[in-house]
């Protein structure tokens, strides 16, 4: 199940970069290349890939995946406004510093996904986590290094999305 | 009309790409810098991408832009945080005025 979820993804990306379609024809050539090649990755590689496989075929999680897709867009542009305003004021209003946070996420991949989020919005940078799901943040303006409002400032947005998505 | 829309979606790549590069340069210490290296240039990019699929408009080289960006979009923040940690663990300090340092308390426990 797992492999052969693999292998269409791989398939879709291979088609998608090569593209075999054009001028009304299917290249045969590309496209068995192109199954052979996934039909590897798939094999070899299923190992080391996501193991929530089960995300790609829910449609209540890509429903909720293509919900979490604007939010996080806009927490991103906001973010980089943040930053931009910071890097060109003369002053450099910066306060920075490393604080803990708490996540319940449980999956691999969840946990992953809320780093990357936390990472690519306001302010925040995942430097570390532990096994027993704490995270440690820069923060490039500190408003809180207590534990239990640094979570809810930093990743209580993400983390239901995320639960949706992955859980 | 989609002409108009990719310039200026590339034009606001740039841009970004420009402010933060200004704040790579700026900034006091290596975590700071990412900051401004990983959220500007990652959003900067992927603007650019989007302004290419839209100017060039052909199914093919949208596509492998449109591939490209959600490319970045995972991979750069994960090679952020591997610098991060990576510099913490070969002992860059953070900048002097930095008001709460968790992870290194934490570290010598």
């Amino acid at each position: 199940m797992r492999r052969s979820i693999y292998l269409v993804l791989t398939f879709i990306i291979w088609i998608l970069l090569t593209w075999p379609f054009a001028d009304g024809t299917v290249d045969l050539q590309v496209v068995v290349a192109g199954i052979i090649a996934s039909a590897f990755v798939a094999i070899i590689f299923h190992d080391i890939l996501p193991k929530e496989h089960h995300v790609f075929v829910s449609p209540i999680r890509i429903f909720w995946f293509l919900v979490y897709v604007p939010v996080f867009f806009y927490y991103v542009t906001k973010a980089n406004f943040d930053v931009v305003y910071r890097a060109l004021h003369p002053q450099m209003p910066i306060k920075p510093g490393i604080v803990k946070i708490k996540t319940n996420l449980k999956s691999d991949s969840a946990i992953t996904a809320l780093a990357n989020s936390i990472t690519l919005t306001p302010g925040t940078l995942t430097v570390d986590l532990t096994e027993d799901g704490y995270l440690y943040i820069h923060w490039i303006n500190v408003k809180s290094d207590d534990v239990e409002q640094a979570t809810c400032l930093i990743a209580q947005r993400f983390e239901w999305f995320i639960k949706k998505i992955f859980e | 009309m989609t002409d108009i829309i990719g310039y200026f979606l590339i034009t606001v790549g740039i841009l970004f790409d420009i402010f933060g590069c200004i704040g790579l340069v700026r900034f006091p210490d290596v975590y700071n810098r990412l900051q401004a290296s990983t959220k500007c240039v990652t959003l900067g990019t992927i603007f650019l991408l989007i302004g290419v699929a839209f100017v060039s408009a052909t199914g093919t080289i949208s596509a492998k832009a449109i591939i490209c960006a959600v490319f970045i979009l995972i991979t750069s923040p994960t090679a952020a945080h591997a610098i991060a940690k990576g510099s913490y663990a070969s002992g860059v300090k953070l900048w002097e005025e930095s008001v709460v340092d968790k992870y290194g308390e934490d570290m010598k426990k």
